[in-house]
């Protein structure tokens, strides 16, 4: 068997079609877990130990089993489960999936950036008598979010490359059509290194563009380095 | 003495097992300044912190203005004070920390814009004037879309005094402001104070341990050692004419 490019062009439709279910269940699973990560970062801090508790023990559960098994959970299993039980599309069922799956990991990196705030800006934005709302959206988050931008467009890389998983549960994405189209014609080599190529194409362009915006955040942190390049201890 | 604008009756606070206020009774009139000296641990910061609510005491009551700070009176009974409550009083305090605070994404102007804006509501346009004004003031007029990581120490103590002044405090509370500056940077720190001293309308309180500068703007000096107050009295009277021992030899480190 050899490389055939008449069969290269004939796949691509269908490969371009799935490419779109793929990049927006990526961004609409993205969405969700950074949301979803703020509520479990802000839930963990209400000062109540056996409800931290609960809520570590729940994320520790989450990030413990495979995704996979978790989707497969939400697609066949949950609409089985006497009175919450629900019957979900595969879309609903991988954007709630994953995106919870991940929130967990997210809200780690929240929790990291927002400890790393030094204790003297909570209390200047007392001393200066500010809300609790404006606390967090002027004075702690401005802060504490731009730093783990590295890790947030790390964290969008990878849940990329596990959005195939939503094949077994019928989400027709880029693998998911690519390997109907290969087993209609009973070639697989063209159509799964298109999907594979497709994949680097879009996973390189963000992790540069991921590095700029970590740049540009950092000249919003210090004017007098117009260059952004990190250079720790600029805030002090 | 006209009706103070801050008043300890019987303050304690302990920080696990160890008591570091004993019993504090102070009464702070308006417009007065008040120096606060004593070797480190004696409890002077945390007097302080405890006006502006960084520190909850663990009993005692403190009176602000007229108001229960961390009490409020409901049916008739004292209960501790929600945060609506704190925000209520404290708005007539403001604080300068030894570590400066800055908010260091905001220029220095965004700094001092940023509460009268979202706590008084005050219109954008006249927030700026307030702040510009302000910064002038304490010598930094040209410096006003520089960000803190581009000022020296002495500077950037400058903007957190220009900032705590815009909310027009009735209290100001210093917390030791020049122990993290260079030596060179203190005398432009000092300087700054004493013209906002010299204005007189705001009471002030000064954690210190610059005994030249506490004897030059204080009306009273108040030692304390070892959570309670040992000594107090105008400067005179406690800098120099003090027969307490602890309170000499205390002093003495001071002198060259």
């Amino acid at each position: 068997m050899t490389w055939n490019w008449n069969y290269v062009v004939e796949s691509l439709p269908a490969i371009f079609q799935g490419m779109w279910i793929t990049l927006g269940l990526t961004i609409a699973c993205y969405l969700f877990a950074m949301l979803f990560g703020f509520v479990w970062t802000f839930v963990r801090r209400i000062p109540w130990r056996p409800l931290q508790m609960v809520v570590a023990f729940i994320m520790e559960f989450i990030r413990s089993t495979p995704p996979l098994v978790q989707l497969f959970f939400l697609y066949y299993a949950w609409p089985m489960v006497p009175y919450v039980g629900l019957t979900l599309d595969p879309i609903t069922v991988a954007i709630i999936g994953l995106g919870v799956h991940f929130s967990t990991y997210i809200a780690e990196i929240y929790r990291s950036g927002i400890e790393s705030i030094d204790k003297g800006q909570w209390e200047a934005a007392t001393a200066l008598n500010l809300s609790l709302k404006d606390k967090w959206t002027k004075i702690i988050l401005p802060q504490a979010i731009p730093p783990t931008i590295p890790m947030l467009g790390n964290y969008l890389i990878i849940m990329f490359k596990e959005v195939p998983l939503t094949s077994t549960i019928g989400v027709a994405g880029m693998l998911h059509m690519a390997n109907n189209f290969g087993s209609k014609n009973f070639a697989y080599l063209e159509p799964l290194t298109l999907v594979a190529l497709f994949f680097l194409v879009m996973s390189y362009p963000t992790a540069v563009l991921f590095r700029k915006l970590e740049q540009k955040m950092n000249r919003r942190f210090d004017k007098s380095n117009p260059t952004g390049k990190i250079d720790k201890g600029v805030v002090t | 003495m006209a009706k103070p604008i801050a008043v300890y009756n019987d303050v304690h606070k302990s920080f696990g097992d160890v008591e570091v206020l004993k019993g504090i009774d102070l009464e702070i009139a308006p417009a007065e300044k008040v120096a606060l000296i004593g070797p480190s641990g004696s409890g002077k910061t945390t007097i302080i912190r405890m006006l502006m609510t960084l520190e909850q005491p663990t009993s005692g009551t403190i009176v602000v203005d007229g108001q229960y700070l961390w009490h409020m009176e409901k049916n008739g009974e004292l209960v501790p004070a929600n945060e609506k409550h704190l925000r209520q009083v404290r708005g007539d305090i403001g604080m300068v920390f030894q570590h400066f605070n800055l908010f260091p994404h905001m220029s220095i102007l965004e700094n001092c814009m940023v509460a009268p804006i979202n706590v008084k509501g005050v219109p954008k346009k006249e927030a700026r004037e307030r702040s510009v004004e302000m910064l002038e003031k304490v010598g930094l007029g040209d410096k006003l879309d520089d960000y803190p990581s581009q000022l020296s120490g002495g500077q950037k103590q400058r903007v957190a005094m220009a900032r705590a002044l815009v909310m027009r405090p009735k209290i100001m509370l210093f917390d030791e402001v020049t122990s993290a500056l260079d030596p060179e940077l203190v005398g432009e720190v000092l300087e700054v104070i004493r013209d906002i001293a010299k204005e007189g309308e705001m009471a002030m309180v000064l954690v210190t341990h610059e005994m030249d500068f506490a004897r030059d703007i204080a009306d009273r000096v108040v030692f304390l050692d070892e959570g309670r107050i040992a000594e107090q009295g105008t400067p005179e009277q406690v800098l120099e004419n003090s027969e307490s021992e602890r309170l000499n030899s205390f002093l003495s480190r001071f002198r060259s």
